[in-house]
């Protein structure tokens, strides 16, 4: 399989064959989960945007905090016109990365206006309750503990239907509690289309960086301020 | 279809994919990521651990020449490396790439330099090992294929 630096994810998704395959493309659907997942590794981005797919996620994935602000328009005050209709349901973040840690990311998500209110995940391979703790207080919504599951991801999605749904009877009612998870099966995961998920910006896999600068995340990562 | 052959392949690859979890190559992460492949994505779990064994070879290969110099060892290069090779072999299922790396990790700590030695030896020894396991697995996957027959479910857990 090629590599080239620079290849955005969601090409390296296609070539790969995740995707909708031999499907028939199923209608837009405005009301679809969107989540951007942010992770240095690629293998985890991999992982993640598969596990998302698979639950009907539209999936943006990203390899650091900085393009993570980047694309949602957080990283300078200019506010750039073509996100302003931006949808982003939920933002899943690895916790140790170069550069920016996901708590670091966490908090300028939860600075901003627009995106203050979009749930926050964290991900850790390190069980660390300081950690965990202060990711909550923060505002994150969940902590998850990496390898990341089916079951974990599943688990995210029950917090993540929408809020108004429409009855057999044809009535819209507001839900109180989330609506059960729809049956996992391999072609309904499918609606997450190659099509939507299009933004220069923001799929970036740097295979290359594979050597931290010294003032970054060290990787006990135990207090990243 | 020769079901004879079909069921023959299809045991031959139960039977060696359960010898890899017992033998501790490959743990329940593997299994959750062959939950992930369908008709849609058949090849996904190859081509993650793919890009997994490609993920090895760079990172050895720094790491390598971190730990060149006697004098003159980057351990916090080499943490890093560490790091990110143990999450994603803990993101496979890869066991045995994985455990060497926490013995490496701890090798690093204290700056035992032949310590990491030991353990980055290890380490390409494990992936090339496991890379050489699946790679005979996913042959049998596609003989199954090209049989005309189905890769069994094989539940781990």
């Amino acid at each position: 399989m090629a590599k080239d630096g620079g290849v955005s994810c969601l090409r390296r998704s296609e070539m790969i064959g995740i995707g909708i395959g031999e499907l028939e493309s199923p209608p837009l659907d405005s009301d679809q989960v969107h989540v951007l997942a942010v992770d240095d590794s690629l293998v985890d981005r991999i992982v993640i945007e598969r596990l998302l797919r698979i639950t009907s996620c539209k999936v943006t994935a990203v390899d650091s905090g900085w393009r993570a602000l980047e694309f949602l328009g957080l990283d300078d005050d200019k506010a750039a016109v073509e996100f302003d209709r931006l949808k982003v349901d939920l933002i899943i973040t690895d916790y140790c990365m170069p550069g920016m840690t996901g708590y670091e990311l966490l908090k300028k998500i939860k600075e901003s206006t627009s995106f203050k209110e979009v749930p926050v995940v964290i991900m850790s391979s390190e069980n660390v309750m300081t950690r965990i703790d202060r990711c909550l207080e923060e505002g994150a919504e969940d902590f998850l503990l990496k390898p990341v599951k089916l079951a974990d991801v599943k688990r995210l999605r029950s917090y993540l239907t929408r809020d108004v749904k429409v009855f057999a009877d044809g009535n819209k009612r507001n839900l109180t509690t989330p609506p059960p998870l729809p049956p996992l099966s391999a072609t309904s995961s499918m609606e997450s289309s190659k099509s939507t998920v299009e933004s220069p910006l923001s799929m970036v896999v740097d295979d290359d960086a594979l050597t931290m600068s010294p003032d970054v995340c060290n990787f006990s990562c135990g207090f990243a301020d | 279809m020769n079901t004879t052959v079909v069921a023959q392949l299809q045991r031959q690859f139960q039977d060696y994919i359960v010898s890899l979890y017992q033998q501790g190559f490959l743990d329940s992460q593997f299994s959750e990521l062959r939950k992930l492949q369908d008709e849609g994505s058949p090849d996904f779990v190859s081509e993650v651990v793919s890009l997994f064994f490609d993920d090895c070879s760079k990172l050895i290969n720094t790491m390598s020449r971190s730990l060149e110099q006697p004098d003159n060892v980057d351990f916090k290069q080499l943490d890093s490396g560490v790091h990110q090779l143990k999450g994603s072999s803990s993101s496979v299922g890869a066991r045995r790439v994985k455990n060497v790396c926490i013995s490496f990790k701890e090798c690093c700590d204290v700056q035992n330099r032949e310590g990491c030695l030991r353990c980055l030896q290890q380490v390409d020894y494990e992936y090339k090992m496991l890379k050489t396991k699946l790679q005979d697995l996913f042959n049998l996957e596609q003989q199954i294929l090209q049989a005309g027959g189905t890769i069994p479910q094989v539940d781990i857990n």
